[in-house]
């Protein structure tokens, strides 16, 4: 790793990072202060949800889930906050090769007395450092907010940590197949709209497929693998899906270093 | 010893042509044209030497060794001044430069001070806000601050003033006294015939002609006009007469050959002015191109 690649990609991200976070804690804020008056008027929140269609309550990953314990109603903002992180990290990975050639400086790097090898893994282990650091604010930020609103109703800390340690995988998942997307690509015209393709393309075959009853889109994709409400009920992972996951990180990273170590960078005109 | 050796180096994009089987060699302390029209190849030759592309066949070696397998290091001793300007979002220009030097073994923060001082570079601006000249300076600082003994230039007088253009050209003889090879790619033969020693003519990707700038210019053509009454009955069936042009009692043409059998022709007939000059390479070169 080179280290003044890292510190520069660091600050190239630093903007996007404090966004990010910002946003994220201000999400669950709002949000888990809402949690008292619903979890007092418990009983008509679940019969009402009781009363609607299955299939929209599974999209909405709604599906058995009890609103009036801390964690089933956490599991509510934290699908939001599993979207959020995933179109970040699928914007980084996305952006972290291809902004060098939309940019012209691919030139100006690759000119420089490096190899390919060392260039992908500081930038790639810079935009890691970036999501683990919005990971850690929303870790923090999820036991405050729990803390601060639950109003003594008990909750399970492990299934808690369950759920926020599924977060890092996302987030490698998203960036490490986005970077190999995007190595596919000759050009990424554009970089959040790709990535929000990526992510709400996920977030809809995981939602489509519980509508559906499809078992084989739960094998595609890492919204079903890390699936909130599974993960709440069963207080454990789905060790064959998350597999899935850790290989399809695994392959992505290998073939994006494959891809860009034989990459033609063109000009471009 | 030669800087640059390229053998046989072949790029195709696909089925699109890049360039076909050129090779060439530039010694130490050339400063080295290779003039093109657009789309001839000549970002494809560097792009190659760089390792910024891949060939298809052939290779080229820098300072004796191969520029794929030694990439990094060879890179540690060129420096590259690219076409395009580039910059990063939201960077001032004394962070770039910085950012430039760090990549190098050698101390560059001196060099770089000097190198700003000579283009009138602003360094506390940011990239984003400077004129398309003003960022070609940012350029052609980052690609000498290291003082190294290769120099890549890729069209780099576009959006330069002229003043800055001769700033930049003394700049580069200077690099070049003490050591420095220069590999000089354009398409204005001005500034090649001006700057190079040699120049390498590339044409449709692949290597046309490989000559001495003075044996091009002089061995080769003289551009003659002549002026004079019945200027039609001019008779110019001779070899070597090339181009001719005839207008209002004037007629035009370029001539390689003896140059008394041009000027026994003309003091036949009752002239009243008459030029022979060199060709620019222009010129000259509009016949590589026939």
């Amino acid at each position: 790793m080179k280290m003044n690649i890292f510190l520069h990609e660091i600050r190239r991200h630093k903007q996007s990072i404090l966004t990010w976070s910002i946003s994220l804690i201000l999400l669950l804020f709002v949000f888990m202060a809402m949690f008292n008056s619903f979890a007092s008027e418990a009983e008509v929140l679940n019969q009402t949800l009781a009363q609607m269609p299955k299939e929209l309550l599974t999209a909405f990953g709604l599906d058995g889930v009890d609103m009036s314990t801390v964690l089933g109603f956490f599991s509510f903002v934290f699908l939001f906050c599993q979207i959020c992180l995933a179109v970040q990290a699928a914007s980084y990975g996305f952006g972290l090769v291809s902004v060098e050639e939309t940019d012209l400086t691919a030139d100006f790097l690759l000119a420089k007395p490096i190899g390919r090898g060392q260039i992908l893994t500081s930038k790639f282990l810079a935009a890691f450092t970036g999501l683990t650091l919005t990971n850690a604010v929303v870790w923090i930020g999820s036991f405050v907010v729990i803390e601060l609103f639950r109003d003594s109703r008990p909750y399970e800390t492990n299934t808690l940590l369950l759920l926020l340690i599924s977060l890092f995988f996302l987030q490698l998942f998203f960036l490490s197949f986005a970077i190999l997307l995007s190595l596919l690509m000759k050009r990424v015209r554009s970089v959040n709209t790709a990535a929000m393709a990526l992510a709400f393309g996920m977030y809809a075959l995981s939602a489509f497929g519980g509508m559906l009853g499809d078992e084989t889109f739960d094998l595609l994709t890492p919204f079903k693998h890390f699936d909130p409400n599974t993960i709440i009920s069963q207080q454990a992972y789905e060790l064959p899906l998350v597999m899935i996951s850790v290989v399809i990180i695994l392959l992505s990273v290998a073939g994006s270093y494959w891809l860009y170590l034989k990459r033609d960078i063109h000009s471009v005109n | 010893m030669n800087i640059i050796e390229v053998e046989q180096l072949t790029k195709f994009y696909g089925k699109a042509r890049g360039i076909v089987d050129v090779s060439f060699s530039v010694g130490e302390g050339e400063i080295f044209g290779f003039i093109g029209p657009n789309g001839a190849g000549k970002s494809t030759t560097i792009r190659l030497f760089l390792s910024l592309i891949y060939p298809t066949t052939g290779k080229a070696r820098i300072f004796g060794k191969d520029c794929i397998a030694f990439g990094p290091e060879i890179r540690q001793e060129i420096g590259y001044l690219p076409s395009e300007v580039f910059y990063y979002e939201g960077m001032k220009v004394i962070d770039l430069l910085k950012y430039s030097g760090s990549f190098y073994k050698k101390e560059t923060t001196q060099r770089m001070y000097e190198l700003a001082e000579i283009m009138e570079l602003d360094l506390k601006r940011r990239i984003d806000d400077l004129s398309y000249g003003n960022k070609k300076k940012v350029g052609i600082v980052q690609g000498l601050l290291h003082q190294p003994r290769l120099i890549i230039l890729d069209e780099p007088t576009s959006g330069l003033d002229p003043l800055m253009q001769q700033k930049f050209f003394n700049l580069i003889r200077d690099e070049n006294k003490r050591g420095a090879t220069v590999f000089f790619s354009s398409h204005i033969l001005g500034e090649v015939q001006k700057m190079c020693s040699r120049v390498a003519v590339i044409k449709e990707g692949s290597i046309h002609k490989i000559e001495d700038i003075k044996t091009m210019r002089n061995e080769q053509y003289k551009k003659i006009m002549v002026s004079a009454q019945n200027v039609d009955q001019f008779a110019l069936n001779l070899d070597g007469v090339t181009n001719v042009e005839r207008d209002n009692g004037t007629v035009r043409f370029f001539f390689k050959g003896d140059i008394n059998q041009i000027t026994r022709i003309i003091s036949a007939h009752n002239v009243t002015d008459l030029t022979i000059e060199e060709p620019t390479l222009e010129e000259i070169f509009i016949h590589y191109y026939e």
